[in-house]
């Protein structure tokens, strides 16, 4: 057991390390990083000079008759009233259309194109939008995570997205959003089900999650990276702090990554600190939402999800709660204390914990690698 | 006051209260039916709401100076830029046109008023205690906090009380629209000067008569949607609750097949304006008349069919996707052609850079960019990287307020002494346009960036991991600036009054029938109707055209010229009077309103108000 | 009605039936056209409602279970009849008989409210027989909504219906006033035949439930 914590709290630094050290934490949509946000910046661009062009010339033209025309003093003369000319008014309207429909013909193919799951290898992701966090579950590998996406560089991955609330929200099969919790579970009784939208512009466009329906979403990384996403539809008190990354490993690390999250959650050291806050976690309120592969509860039954994250390796991930606190000790402190005072209307309350619960549960999360 | 004909002290004592007669005096306002008074009384309140949906900005922009900040707490953020919303469509920009149609249309086609005087001025009452109850919510439970859009089920589930304000608040300033829009078609239809044919009225009152059946057509699906949403919210219902089978999306195809021609209900009045302004100040007619008002019918027509294109990222499909990015494409051509004819009108023309000229001139420059970034957000797949960010946000503000904003205080310094009788200071104005076209720029320009650089809209805070930083900075700058800007109109507008009242009636040398009249024009408009034989009929009553397109004034004496009006006084022209019963029966709404909130038997003595006041209406003996 | 339309100048006092319109129709009337398009696309975004929705409610009852199709094809015909009279009405008043117009009037208003009553039977029958409420499922909740918009309008035109009665019963409804009852006709065939359609969509066109 202490063998394999050690290999764990290894390769979990180095991959803290690796995520640390990589480059593009931004968020912008003119730096696409896989095909599909290329294909959206590749019909964005040529558009944009066209329209620049047109912006140009246009402006000049104002520019110059304003100069040109301008009223000069002694000069008081009333110009020829001119009331139009026909043949030009055609021209001027006919020309913009098939400029316009020039750009119709590649923005229509690569609708399509967007919309078609593509045939070859495909890893299928579910993503499920909570108030105010991002849920991401591995169908295939059967892993339920949150905050942070892994990926393997080099292959589609194909998101279905639906959105979580009262009423849990579960995903049978790819491209399928079912209402109501998996067979045998409790319902959710945590947040809305409302409207998201999810977005990691360097890697894709957005699509909308939607209660009831089952968009879906493909995105793709070339290199591996972090890459910095939000959610970009207006979703209550705490829009703005529902964010998530997406780290973009190489199939060999991917891989890796998978087996350690397939593992049961670490034990902790029976007498530490750690293993008081597993105490505090089984006997306290917070099994009422959470799960913890490999943890059961007083009556010896294993952990359900029920509204909260999965935090069977919590502490595998750089941020939590949303993605806007990263994963260290004081940010723990100050979330298991308060937490809507940290996150407005945030669903999980404030328990009222003592300091030294607080420290002993933070001591617990944190060997969750 | 001329002596115009109006029953003198008590009308006939038949109805509730006797028919009040003062048509001058502070009381006045409240009873009155006079066209250009309420264009006046649309004026003053949308102008107020102005400096309030101005402030909420301003408040905006300083929690997004800088990064991680909390001046605004995510509560108080999600009502602030709700109401911001709420108020720049709802009341400002609307009102504002109403004004400017309101005062104006009659004039412009030679009529003494509107076809329903009283209804009139009820639409203006409604709309004053329709924002005035929206407002209310601030203290009676919170204000509306789910964004001026209100998407399901986020406005369904939203815990505060400000949602069913809005929708309660939205359903009476629609009724206000519905019926003002049904009144101004007819006028425009029907009230025409002899001889003016539909091709011979300004393109002002075209696009008036557009935006009178846009609204007609478009308030009702809001209607529903609200009315579904207040049900849901109120009783329960699942109109978008996908528990019970219901689709949230639902409430978005409602609001946006309202909410599309709304925005051309927004822009097309500034557009008529500026269509007025250039030529005035080119001394040139309006390049090509008949493409512009076919346009803008045309517009009137597809913006019907592009409302799915705010819904590009929602999850409808390839088809429908490529079905709404193609039409918006093509909506895109005869809002762009437009331009294409006002770079016409001034050229080869003598342009005179009035405050006014300047405005209209602005109002080109900041649409074409902003209609050029429309025309980005139609190729659907760059769309699904653009919506919700800021990008969108820069584009709406440059067409919405670069566009219609400006045309509105072009307007303003336009008919300034028309409406008051009095010239704003053309000194100050100018000051007041470049202060606005700098600040304005400077505010919404680098949205664009930010928005491609990943600012999603309808955020309280961004991280300073971001990059951000500088250009919410600059932005938030320029919103102070043209927070300054709009203080010296102000300074103008006050200042103006100090100036005595009076002015000759063409100062412009203008083309169109309201310059054929008194600065400001008497009650009755024309001592004598006009009778119309050409588009820009007043020019032509001045100027002759000669075979080559020139241009010779006409003999002095013709009537209606710059500084001799028609000698009437009016003697014999009957007018519709004054009444207390749409003021009355406005209230009715309002108090309807709190009682579906708050207490059934309120609502109940809403709808008693509201029928007193329709049945007095009904049975009022007229002005013989 | 108070004729409330500025005059041309040099009109004194005298009773003009209509002023000239550049269109040639009466602003009263074509108003009245105008509200009654602008109301059609009310109506067509709550049918919309009702038929995008048909079919997705979870839980019962479901139309089928409920609905009666001979007792509401009755009162449909009610409605039907009630148009029928209107136009009595309207044609007495243009020939200057006050006396018929008031009686078709008062016969409309009655067809009216016997519809409207026939609807408040339907719905408590659904309510407590079939527990069929505003928020019981999908069908509840559009249906009711759909339908009540319309009763509301019946409602509003039964109003009309009894206040031009009473007006009349004072003398104050001549032959050149019959326009006044032209317009209410117009509003009352829109309504009865916004229930044509509803009849036909809700209650006739079968569907799966």
């Amino acid at each position: 057991m202490r063998k394999k914590t050690r290999v764990l709290l290894g390769v979990g630094a180095l991959l803290l390390v690796a995520v640390a050290c990589a480059p593009n934490a931004t968020q912008s949509s003119l730096d696409p990083q896989g095909p599909y946000a290329r294909k959206s910046y590749d019909l964005f661009v040529p558009v944009f000079w066209v329209a620049a062009t047109i912006f140009f010339l246009v402006e000049g033209a104002l520019l110059l008759i304003a100069i040109k025309y301008r009223h000069r003093k002694g000069r008081d003369r009333i110009p020829p009233q001119i009331h139009g000319n026909t043949r030009l008014e055609i021209a001027w309207t006919i020309l913009p259309a098939l400029i316009l429909a020039g750009v119709s013909v590649p923005t229509v193919t690569t609708i399509f194109d967007l919309a078609r799951k593509p045939a070859g290898e495909v890893m299928n992701v579910n993503v499920l939008g909570h108030q105010w966090w991002w849920e991401f579950d591995y169908p295939d590998q059967k892993i339920i995570t949150a905050n942070e996406l892994h990926i393997p560089t080099g292959i589609p991955i194909y998101v279905t997205l639906c959105a979580v609330g009262n009423g849990y929200d579960h995903i049978p099969a790819p491209s399928v959003c079912e209402p109501g919790p998996p067979d045998g579970q409790p319902p959710a009784p945590v947040g809305n089900a409302v409207i998201h939208s999810f977005w990691v512009p360097e890697l894709a466009g957005t699509q909308d999650v939607v209660p009831g329906r089952a968009n879906t979403l493909l995105l793709q990384a070339d290199h591996p990276g972090t890459y910095t996403g939000q959610c970009k539809e207006f979703c209550g008190l705490s829009h703005a702090y529902m964010k998530f990354t997406v780290v973009a490993q190489t199939p060999d690390d991917f891989a890796a990554w998978v087996r350690g999250q397939q593992a049961d959650a670490a034990m902790p050291l029976s007498g530490s600190l750690a293993a008081t806050g597993l105490n505090e976690f089984v006997n306290g309120a917070c099994i009422q939402c959470h799960a913890i592969q490999g943890v059961e509860d007083p009556n010896g039954n294993p952990l359900v999800q029920n509204g909260g994250p999965n935090l069977t390796h919590f502490a595998s991930r750089a941020c939590f709660a949303g993605c806007i606190l990263s994963t260290d000790e004081d940010n723990l402190r100050k979330w298991l204390d308060d937490p809507p005072a940290v996150k407005a209307g945030s669903w999980m309350p404030d328990y009222g914990l003592t300091p030294q619960q607080i420290d002993a549960i933070a001591a617990y999360l944190l060997t969750l690698k | 006051m001329a002596s115009v004909s109006v029953p003198a002290g008590g009308g006939r004592g038949r109805g509730l209260l006797a028919r009040p007669t003062a048509t001058t005096g502070f009381w006045s306002w409240f009873t009155t039916v006079d066209h250009k008074k309420i264009g006046i009384l649309y004026g003053i309140t949308s102008f107020a709401f102005f400096i309030v949906g101005g402030s909420e900005a301003l408040l905006i922009r300083l929690q997004l100076a800088r990064p991680d900040q909390n001046i605004l707490k995510p509560s108080v953020y999600n009502e602030i830029f709700t109401m911001h919303g709420i108020t720049m469509v709802f009341l400002v920009v609307m009102p504002l046109s109403a004004a400017f149609i309101n005062f104006l249309v009659p004039l412009m086609i030679g009529a003494r008023d509107v076809a329903f005087p009283r209804l009139n001025a009820f639409s203006y009452w409604v709309f004053l205690v329709g924002g005035i109850f929206i407002y209310s919510s601030w203290f009676l439970g919170g204000a509306p906090d789910g964004g001026w859009f209100g998407y399901a089920p986020n406005s369904v589930v939203d815990p505060s009380r400000g949602m069913t304000f809005y929708a309660i608040g939205l359903i009476i300033t629609g009724i206000a629209s519905t019926v003002s829009a049904v009144n101004l078609a007819v006028t425009i239809l029907n009230m025409r000067a002899p001889g003016m044919t539909l091709f011979r009225m300004p393109v002002f009152v075209w696009m008036s008569l557009v935006v009178q059946l846009l609204l007609a057509f478009s308030l009702p699906i809001i209607t529903v949607g609200l009315v579904e949403l207040l049900f849901d919210r109120r009783f329960g219902t699942h109109f978008f609750d996908p528990a019970a089978g219901g689709d949230p999306v639902l409430w978005q195809h409602l609001f946006w097949l309202f909410g599309h021609p709304e925005v051309y209900i927004l822009v097309l009045p500034a557009m008529g304006i500026v269509s007025e302004i250039l030529p005035v100040f080119s001394r040139k007619p309006l390049f090509g008349y008949q493409f512009v008002v076919f346009s803008g019918i045309a517009i009137g027509f597809i913006g019907f069919g592009v409302w799915a294109h705010h819904m590009f990222a929602v999850g409808l499909g390839p088809v429908a996707n490529t079905a709404f990015g193609i039409s918006t494409m093509i909506i895109g051509v005869p809002t762009g052609v437009k331009i294409f004819n006002w770079l016409g009108t001034m050229w080869k023309g003598d342009i005179r850079f009035t405050t006014p000229m300047l405005f209209a001139i602005g109002f080109v420059a900041m649409f074409v960019i902003g209609g050029l970034s429309g025309v980005t957000h139609a190729v659907v797949p760059s769309d699904y990287q653009q919506t919700d960010t800021y990008y969108i946000v820069a584009h709406f503000h440059y067409v919405l307020f670069g566009g219609a904003i400006f045309g509105l205080f072009g307007g303003m310094y336009y008919w300034w002494p028309k409406v008051f009788g009095r010239m704003l200071s053309e000194k100050v104005g100018k000051l007041h346009f470049w202060m606005m076209l700098i600040g304005f720029n400077m505010t919404f320009g680098p949205m664009h960036i930010l928005g491609l650089q990943g600012m999603p809209r309808r955020i309280q805070s961004y991280p300073a991991s971001l990059g951000l930083d500088f250009w919410n900075l600059v932005s938030t700058i320029g919103s102070f600036t043209i927070a300054l800007s709009v203080l010296i109109f102000i300074v103008n507008a006050v200042s103006s009054f100090r100036k005595p009242k009076g002015m000759e009636a063409d100062p412009w040398d203008a083309r169109t029938l309201e310059w054929s009249t008194t600065s400001p024009p008497p009650e009755y408009n024309f001592a004598e109707v006009p009778v119309v034989h050409s588009l820009d009929e007043l020019w032509h009553r001045k100027y002759a055209e000669t075979e080559g397109g020139r241009v010779v004034p006409v003999a002095a004496g013709g009537s209606g010229t710059e500084a001799h009006p028609p000698q009437g006084d009016g003697h014999g022209i009957h007018l519709p009077g004054p009444s207390y019963f749409p003021v009355l029966a406005s209230i009715g709404f309002p108090v309807l309103g709190y009682g579906i909130i708050f207490n059934w038997p309120l609502a109940v003595a809403g709808v008693v108000i509201l029928l007193t006041g329709l049945f007095g209406w009904a049975l009022e003996p007229s002005a013989e | 009605m108070a004729s409330d339309i500025a005059q041309p100048a040099g009109t004194h006092g005298a009773q003009i039936q209509h002023p000239v319109t550049s269109t040639g129709l009466p602003n009263m009337k074509l108003a009245m056209w105008l509200f009654l398009a602008s109301d059609c696309l009310l109506f067509g975004a709550l049918i919309s409602t009702y038929v995008l929705y048909r079919g997705s409610s979870i839980v019962g009852p479901y139309p089928s279970d409920v609905f009666d199709i001979g007792y509401t094809s009755v009162s449909s015909f009610v409605l039907l009849a009630s148009s029928l009279t209107m136009v009595l009405a309207l044609s007495a008043i243009q020939r200057g008989d006050q006396a018929r117009m008031r009686i078709w009037l008062l016969a409309t208003a009655m067809l009216g409210m016997t519809f409207v009553g026939g609807q408040v039977y339907e719905f408590t029958t659904f309510f407590h027989h079939d527990h069929l409420s505003l928020t019981t499922n999908l069908f509840g909740t559009t249906f009711y909504v759909l339908t009540g918009f319309h009763g509301t309008h019946v409602a509003i035109g039964i109003l009309m219906l009894l206040s031009v009665f009473g007006l009349s019963l004072g003398g104050r409804i001549t032959q050149d006033k019959a326009e006044t009852v032209e317009l209410i006709g117009l509003y009352w065939h829109f309504v009865d035949i916004v229930w044509i359609i509803i009849f036909t969509v809700v209650y006739l066109i079968p569907t799966g439930k």
